[in-house]
């Protein structure tokens, strides 16, 4: 069916089933000040997230969607990026805050999951003292308190042997284990909301299923909100409720994870889906691969950016900018002059 | 800004090369001209019009500074600001001569021991190595207290040799980080030989670091011969005591500027700052004025140094 | 570690064992018999007898090596026949008042080095930053015994400020209060270039620490600015500090003697020139061997902190 869908004035997205809502995200712009420019990461992106909700943020590298994350975080240094809209959590506004307050909002209401575990970690500390700092100075936790509580989100994150790996420099960790340090220090403040960057990017692939399955399990347990970062498809496919794509800083499809992957209607998020491997591919299937590069941030083509390397881009594509339109299914939007036909239905 | 932010942000941003060297700036020419100014008054000093450093003017002794004596006389109505400009040949010999000693030797064998590696390099870097963990500072102040009479010479000879392991070790890991590039492994592919590598690919990549560190390293040097003066370490001058014999030596001089290599008219600054001393309470512009011109002249040592070593973004080295 | 600390104590004694003959072949650089510079003005038939029996000098080089060591290794570098005096307790009465001002004057330099540098490289080109390392860079290039004279100058002449001026040092068991009045000039100046060269190393280091990911990551545990510089900056930033520490403190056991000597304070350093001076060469002798085995010790000792503060390095 090739309805028109109804234009969208404003980029909102709908609000969600699960009330209330938890983080807020209005028109969020993130802007570098580079040697070449004024550079806009992202760009006017906006959505809901609600209590114990699970959303998955799409991308290849350089669409935005780890600065994207640090603006939420508001970890960004203030002298080179200016942020513009406005991201709410619980209600307390977090642009334009200053580190003080965000001070009082990290680990304890929202808290994140760095993406190499080899450079998260402070390679001069004991891991659990670096778990043990967020329980003594920010719950106030004394030593041997925390120092138990350690012990415990230890074997929580599924480390075998706590009291030896407390006192193991990350140095004489594997990957995977110095994520789940990662992970546990995420967890000690007991936040609302986990920003969870790429968590897995710099592991081998049989710890990154570990890994994820760890992060849903602990979700799940600990009633959080996550808001899951990553290029491949394949990791939220399963486990999240909704997911956003995103290009050159701007989200272009966004929605119900299963219409998503069922119904997408941006050309980008098909040939998304077209580059990660599927087991249901035929042994020595030629992987996809989306032709040219990312576009550059600071000269940003004039119309729709994914224009240049889209097979569908007509004229219009390269000289206005796609809004974001609701299709029938509640919540689910795309951006595109041309998109693809619903269902698998022929293109118009 | 987080590096992890920066390293995204720099994927889409590409800077041009150009852009990362820092820029030299209008003070380091201002610096490069001060040291210009310094070797072109210690190797003319006595074609100058300057007063006879040695000249002794009783009736005009421990002056202020005025028009005739820029910097004012010493306790023996010497003509300060003349002896400032001599007395900047022994610093600057000592410190360029030194240098030169510890680069010819140290350089020359750090490039051989980078480029080649092996059992070459191996040998050379375990004696460096010993060499670095003897204290240099005592070494040379050993071996010029036993090593009598002092001479330039050997006091340039001593520091030279002391400071050739440090040189080693700079240019050694210089010039390892320019082997391993592209071009010079590209040259190696096209089948260049070992010398026209070592002379046409990794000399002009190398040379920038070594220049900065031999500012460096003339700095450190000027300071410490100033300080083996101060010791009656460094050449001890000669104490003229009547006018004829000084002016008989300053003819000679003119005609013969290598003599001033074993027997130098004048002290080096570290020398008159020392002996200063004991008339600072009546002349402090005997202190003063050698004080500042030592000063000045290691600051734009340093300066320069610094700024080339940053231009050419070489990773901090330490003397 | 063991292994480490094990390689590291054997290069050590190979060090040792290299400046010990170098130490030993000094007397031979002498021009002339070296029986007769010794003596200088103690030279009788009687002493000669003594020094010849004291150093073997009529035996072989390696002969003399060996008795000479022999000696050292029992704490005997000999007696001087300039002063009438053993070497050993020359050196014994000068080291602790090197040790003190040592000491003083490394407390001066990282109580200002480490706050300072922390607060140049929270903004790196900031206006504190860009005051600040002009400022070091323009005590980098004034030499401590222009600084020591200046000192001097303004403090004991004009200024008239008791025990401070040349030969008026005071020991600690006589009076701490007029002891500290006597090294406060020596020991502020020794601490002037090692602050600029701990807040050099420091600031550089820091800068590049503060771009980590796992400072970033310390940030966002909610903890305060100052937490996050103590605890989780400084230790990683230290390596090259310590090196440069140890490198610096070992040159002043031995670079400490133009203060020294100008304020005739009667450490290593002055006594090393007085006894050049007299051409005692056997305590000059004495001097460099302590002193250099010193400086490696030092040396030694503060790779060993290295270890200990960051962990990376021994494992690799």
């Amino acid at each position: 069916m090739s309805a028109t869908p109804e234009r969208t004035t404003s980029a909102t997205t709908a609000p969600v089933a699960s009330e209330p809502v938890l983080l807020s995200v209005r028109d969020l712009t993130t802007t570098f000040a580079t040697n070449a420019g004024p550079l806009r990461a992202v760009d006017g992106v906006s959505f809901d997230l609600g209590r114990e909700e699970v959303l998955g943020v799409v991308g290849e590298s350089g669409s935005g969607k780890t600065v994207l994350s640090r603006t939420i975080m508001g970890l960004l240094a203030r002298s080179r990026v200016t942020v513009s809209g406005s991201v709410r959590l619980d209600g307390v506004e977090i642009v334009g805050a200053s580190e003080n307050a965000m001070r009082q909002l990290w680990s304890t209401r929202v808290a994140m999951v760095f993406q190499d575990p080899m450079t998260s970690l402070n390679p001069v500390m004991r891991v659990g003292h670096q778990i043990d700092e967020v329980l003594r100075v920010r719950l106030g936790l004394s030593r041997t308190a925390a120092r138990a509580r350690s012990l415990e989100l230890l074997s929580l994150v599924g480390i075998p042997s706590p009291a030896e790996r407390y006192r193991a420099y990350p140095g004489q960790l594997s990957g995977g284990m110095r994520q789940r340090v990662v992970i546990a220090i995420a967890l000690a403040g007991a936040p609302a909301l986990l920003l969870a960057d790429e968590p897995t990017t710099g592991l081998d692939v049989t710890i990154q299923a570990q890994i994820l399955n760890l992060l849903d399990d602990l979700t799940a347990r600990l009633h959080m909100s996550v808001v899951l970062v990553t290029h491949d498809l394949g990791v939220v496919a399963t486990r999240t409720s909704r997911i956003m794509v995103m290009y050159a800083g701007r989200v272009v499809e966004s929605g119900p994870t299963a219409d998503v992957f069922a119904d997408h209607r941006m050309p980008y998020t098909r040939a998304l889906l077209e580059c990660s491997p599927r087991v249901s591919n035929a042994p020595h299937t030629r992987l996809a691969a989306i032709p040219g590069r990312p576009p550059n941030l600071a000269a940003l083509p004039a119309g729709c950016s994914f224009a240049p390397r889209c097979a569908y881009a007509t004229e219009r594509c390269h000289r206005e900018v796609p809004a974001l339109v609701e299709t029938t299914t509640p919540g689910h939007q795309y951006a595109c002059w041309n998109p693809l036909p619903a269902r698998g239905g022929p293109r118009p | 800004m987080s590096s992890a932010t920066s390293a995204r942000v720099d994927e889409v941003d590409e800077a041009s090369p150009d852009e990362a060297r820092a820029a030299l700036g209008p003070l380091f020419w201002v610096c490069v001209a001060w040291l210009a100014l310094n070797v072109f008054g210690a190797v003319f000093a006595n074609v100058l019009p300057l007063d006879n450093p040695l000249y002794q003017n009783y009736s005009l002794v421990n002056a202020a500074p005025s028009l005739h004596h820029w910097f004012g006389t010493d306790d023996l109505g010497r003509d300060i600001f003349s002896r400032v400009v001599f007395g900047s040949r022994v610093s600057l010999a000592v410190g360029a001569g030194s240098m030169l000693i510890g680069f010819g030797i140290g350089a020359p064998l750090g490039m051989l021991a980078a480029y080649r590696r092996g059992r070459l390099d191996a040998l050379l870097t375990a004696v460096m190595y010993v060499a670095l963990a003897f204290p240099a500072i005592v070494a040379v102040i050993a071996v010029l207290s036993f090593w009598t009479p002092r001479t330039l010479l050997k006091i340039i000879l001593v520091i030279g040799l002391a400071s050739v392991p440090l040189v080693y070790r700079v240019i050694r890991a210089a010039t390892m980080s320019v082997a391993t590039r592209d071009f010079v492994i590209a040259a190696k592919v096209q089948g260049a030989t070992d010398r026209r590598i070592l002379v046409h690919e990794l000399t002009p990549n190398v040379a920038p670091i070594a220049v900065s560190f031999l500012l460096i390293g003339v700095a450190t040097v000027v300071a410490l011969e100033g300080a083996l003066a101060f010791l009656g370490l460094s050449v001890n001058p000669p104490t003229p005591s009547w006018g004829n014999m000084i002016n008989e030596a300053r003819t000679v001089m003119s005609q013969n500027p290598w003599l001033v290599l074993f027997n130098p008219p004048t002290p080096s600054w570290g020398n008159m700052i020392n002996e200063a001393r004991t008339v600072m309470s009546q002349n402090p512009w005997l202190v003063l004025f050698p004080s500042l011109a030592m000063c000045l002249l290691l600051l734009a040592l340093n300066f320069v140094g610094d700024r080339l070593r940053h231009h050419f973004d070489v990773a901090q080295v330490k003397l | 570690m063991l292994r480490y600390v094990v390689r590291r104590l054997l290069t050590l004694v190979g060090i040792v064992i290299v400046i010990s003959v170098g130490s030993f072949y000094l007397i031979h650089l002498l021009p002339g018999n070296p029986a007769t510079v010794i003596l200088g003005t103690g030279d009788s038939p009687a002493n000669r007898a003594l020094l010849y029996k004291q150093l073997g000098l009529n035996r072989s080089l390696v002969a003399q090596y060996v008795i000479w060591m022999g000696n050292v290794l029992h704490g005997n570098l000999g007696v001087s026949f300039i002063s009438q005096t053993s070497v050993a307790s020359t050196i014994r009465a000068a080291l602790p008042i090197d040790v003190e001002l040592i000491v003083l004057s490394q407390i001066l330099a990282f109580a200002f080095a480490v706050p300072l540098a922390m607060r140049s490289a929270r903004h790196p080109d900031g206006l504190v930053d860009r005051l600040l390392s002009a400022g070091s860079f323009t005590l980098l290039s004034i030499p401590p015994f222009i600084v020591i004279v200046l000192l001097v100058l303004v403090v004991s002449i004009k200024l008239g400020v008791a025990n401070t001026g040349p030969s008026s040092y005071v020991s600690l068991a006589t009076d701490w209060v007029a002891n500290l009045e006597s090294l406060s000039l020596p020991a502020f100046t020794l601490a002037l270039g090692s602050f600029v060269l701990y807040f050099r190393v420091l600031r550089s280091d820091l800068i590049a620490t503060l771009q980590e990911e796992f400072i970033t990551m310390a940030r966002s545990k909610g903890i305060s600015h100052r937490r996050i510089m103590w605890r989780h900056a400084l230790r990683p930033s230290s390596v090259a500090l310590l090196g440069t520490a140890g490198v610096n403190i070992g040159g002043l056991l031995a670079g400490g003697f133009v203060v020294e000597y100008l304020l005739a304070i009667p450490g290593l350093g002055y006594t090393l020139i007085s006894a050049i001076a007299s051409s005692d060469y056997l305590l000059v002798q004495g001097i460099v061997l302590v002193v250099s085995v010193g400086v490696v010790l030092v040396n030694f000792l503060f790779d060993f902190a290295i270890n200990l503060i960051d962990p990376r390095i021994s494992r690799e």
